[in-house]
């Protein structure tokens, strides 16, 4: 009777359910679909909640930092956040790196970690770790819900930090006795946010600077990255039509790939440590860039002082810390990327100053000479046995992959197989490409992949590998199996940690310290181990059959493509070296230095 | 082109404006030693309590450059509600309290009462062999006064940090 009676007074109390079941409830309000996750003793009751449910998909990972990634290709290759959920202690700690790769790379994930009851926090309990301190610098925000009252709201919140403004990875720390307890349950909050409120309309002002630089611009260059990407399809079509209306060359970062079409004449391709030989160049003697959604890393300015010493750059960032922290910026303009790209594009149309037509006209020709130069020239035997050169893997399987006309979704591990892929493969749309910039994390590919499938059940979706990186996580295989996912992964093997090799013979006097892989798995029946299909290609005339073989495959498969062990990633900033002192590869024979100068003086 | 970077450093007061949280100010301690940022000085205590807001000041030291990312930096944390550069914003105020234990007797101990009273420090404890000033002031004018009391006995310092506010109608 007393029930019911608190149940009229107080119409919320009649609401209350579990900690887990109002947790559930909330993520379902926020539309979650998936979660990937792995149990244990402090999230036991979320999982009962979990099996007396059937709207939330859960995908049981290997290993919490690959329920991490997962999330991560999800999210990436849908615009939607992720969502993952790992026990205390060490399902935590080990989600970690996963979280500090999403932050990196600006990744939209809500983490649900267990934690141990509240009265045994800080008494160093079994499965107890400080998760809140732990992931304070690896994540955008992170919650301790103390008080079963203040759950729902958390969730909600969480959600809403996770995707505005730069978006990133968040954090719940769920002590178990707040999943048991009673909860009252509130819905998606409408009252603004309390504290955090990113601006996402740029200021009109700085709109109107911007576009009379441009129109005034005799040599100049769009730089774009992963800000695009995350504005959504419509800022990648915004930045598309700013392009072709202003027919300025561009040029976009390894986390932008896909933003711009890049077959498209006007796309240079990618720039930076690996960047092309014309969109370095251009970067270096431009006179005007408009830096969209892009942040000045290192891998991309090279020596900072020698970076593109004559132009006015424009720097648009939803993220104000973003502007000037690496390079001095004269026109900065803080917004989301889509909503700038309007706007520019409008008051291109509105400012009746012609732009530099006939100098841009100048600075393509310019363009042109170092696209002679075909940076990314390599040669391929086409005897038969004859050895494969790893460039021209990922360009079949590019090519191939185009034939099926299929929709291709890849993902890559971290190193030279990467670069190659950034290189060869080309993307015209945008979350199509997911791969682990910012953090450089070697493992991060297979389950990423494996998130991308789950979100993309029909696509092809393929991890480009090297038989490194891929031994990281090589425990997801064993996922793929249970859940039927016919990931391709596709292994540059040239038994070297082929990136740290390459390092040490330019710049270790070639002492391959630790860099050989001796006693690699194979490959094939590890694939078959773990229920997939495995293959190999050991020679150039094998290598398109291998290709097919794989792509038609409905099943997971691993393809162990046998390359040329000595082959380096070419062009190649140095660290601490300037745009213009990049090496091109050995069919090259000279170092761009030797041409820039003159080249600018032409335009 | 952008102006010429200045890469003379300065110091700056900042003054920050967060929702008293459980971790917050971790978070702000974390930011400044995870980017290698300076702290010379840091307060904080509650300001707002219908609100629940606290108020941070930190005293730092950088580039004209570190010190817009600093800020830029702070503003992004989630509980922050403002961030104010009293360094830049007009003219300020800022203070500091410190509590100076001083052990001596005879003459020396007749100095650090005379010399007391010239800064207009209070004394809050007295012994046979020991006085506690209360001292409220600049940063500077502490420091003059702790250097003073060096050789007349200076036993122990506790300073709280600077407390600062924009002079004017201006607020956070």
């Amino acid at each position: 009777m007393s029930q019911t009676l608190a149940a009229t007074r107080n119409p919320a109390a009649a609401d209350m359910q579990s900690g887990a079941e109002v947790l559930l409830r909330a993520l379902k309000d926020q539309g979650v679909e998936v979660i990937f996750g792995y149990p244990g003793g402090s999230v036991l009751p979320i999982y009962d909640a979990i099996f007396k449910q059937d709207t939330i998909r859960h995908i049981l990972v290997r290993h919490e930092q690959a329920a991490v990634h997962a999330a991560e290709g999800y999210a990436r290759s849908t615009g939607r956040t992720g969502v993952v959920l790992v026990t205390s202690g060490p399902g935590a700690t080990n989600a970690v790196t996963g979280l500090l790769d999403a932050l990196m790379d600006s990744i939209p994930l809500v983490c649900l970690t267990g934690q141990v009851p509240t009265h045994l926090i800080g008494n160093d309990a079994f499965q107890e770790a400080d998760t809140t301190g732990i992931t304070r610098p690896a994540t955008k925000h992170n919650y301790l819900v103390k008080k079963s009252e203040d759950l729902a709201r958390v969730v909600h919140e969480a959600f809403y930090v996770a995707r505005s403004g730069r978006p990133g990875p968040v954090v719940i720390d769920l002590p178990k006795d707040i999943l048991i307890a009673k909860a009252p349950y509130q819905g998606v909050p409408e009252a603004p946010h309390r504290s955090y409120r990113p601006v996402t309309h740029p200021d009109p002002a700085q709109i109107v600077r911007a576009v009379a630089a441009m129109k005034q611009a005799k040599r100049p260059v769009v730089y774009f990255g992963g800000g695009v990407i995350n504005a959504g399809v419509a800022a990648s079509d915004a930045l598309t039509r700013l392009v072709r209306k202003t027919g300025f060359p561009c040029t976009g970062t390894l986390m932008g790939l896909g933003a711009y079409p890049s077959n498209d004449p006007q796309f240079l391709g990618m720039l930076g440590m690996h960047g092309t030989y014309e969109a370095n160049l251009v970067m270096h003697g431009c006179d005007v860039m408009l830096n969209v959604g892009a942040r000045f890393d290192d891998r991309v300015t090279g020596r900072i002082n020698a970076f593109s010493p004559d132009s006015t750059k424009i720097h648009v960032d939803i993220d104000p810390s973003s502007i000037n922290k690496n390079v001095r910026v004269d026109i900065p303009i803080i917004g989301d990327a889509g909503v700038v790209l309007e706007a520019l594009l409008a008051a291109w149309d509105a400012d009746p100053t012609p732009s530099e037509s006939q100098a841009v006209a100048g600075w393509w020709r310019q363009i042109a000479e170092w696209r002679g130069v075909d940076c990314l020239k390599f040669t391929q035997t086409r005897d038969r046995g004859g050895i494969i050169k790893p460039q021209y893997a990922i360009q079949r399987l590019y090519e191939l992959t185009r034939e099926t006309g299929r929709e291709t979704l890849i993902s890559t591990e971290v190193g030279q197989h990467q670069m190659w892929a950034a290189q060869y493969f080309k993307f015209d749309k945008p979350n199509q490409w997911m791969t682990s910039g910012g953090l450089g994390t070697m493992g991060y590919g297979l389950p990423a992949a494996m998130g991308v499938q789950i979100a993309h059940p029909d696509a092809l979706v393929i991890d480009i590998a090297g038989e490194a990186s891929i031994l990281m996580n090589i425990q997801e295989m064993a996922t793929l199996a249970q859940y039927r996912l016919p990931v391709k992964v596709f292994i540059l093997n040239n038994q070297y940690m082929g990136m740290v090799r390459q390092w040490q013979e330019l710049l270790h006097g070639g002492r391959y310290s630790e860099s050989y892989s001796e006693a690699l798995p194979d490959f094939v029946r590890l694939a078959e181990a773990f229920h997939g299909v495995g293959m190999r290609a050991e020679s150039v005339d094998q290598l398109d059959d291998v290709i097919r073989e794989m792509i038609a495959c409905p099943k997971a498969v691993i393809a162990d493509i046998c390359v040329d062990q000595k082959e380096n990633v070419y062009p190649m900033i140095p660290s601490g070296a300037a745009h213009n002192e990049m090496i091109l590869g050995a069919g090259h024979g000279r170092h761009a230095a030797e041409i820039t100068d003159e080249g600018l003086v032409l335009v | 082109m952008a102006a010429p970077i200045d890469s003379s450093n300065r110091s700056a007061t900042i003054s920050v404006l967060v929702e008293n949280e459980a971790g917050v100010l971790a978070r702000v301690i974390g930011l400044f030693s995870g980017r290698g940022y300076n702290i010379d000085s840091l307060t904080v205590a509650p300001v707002e309590d219908e609100r629940g807001r606290s108020r941070i000041n930190i005293v730092t030291s950088g580039t004209e450059m570190v010190i817009e990312q600093i800020k830029a930096q702070l503003d992004r944390l989630v509980p922050v509600h403002r961030v104010a550069d009293l360094t830049r914003e007009g003219p300020h105020i800022a203070r500091e309290m410190a509590l100076i234990k001083v052990c001596s007797t005879g003459n020396d101990r007749a100095e650090a009462l005379r010399l007391a009273d010239a800064f207009r420090a209070r004394v809050v404890d007295a012994t046979i062999g020991s006085f506690v000033f209360e001292m409220t002031g600049s940063t500077d004018k502490l420091d003059a006064f702790v250097d003073l009391m060096r050789p007349l006995g200076l036993a122990e310092v506790s300073r709280t940090g600077v407390a600062a506010i924009a002079r004017g109608t201006r607020v956070i």
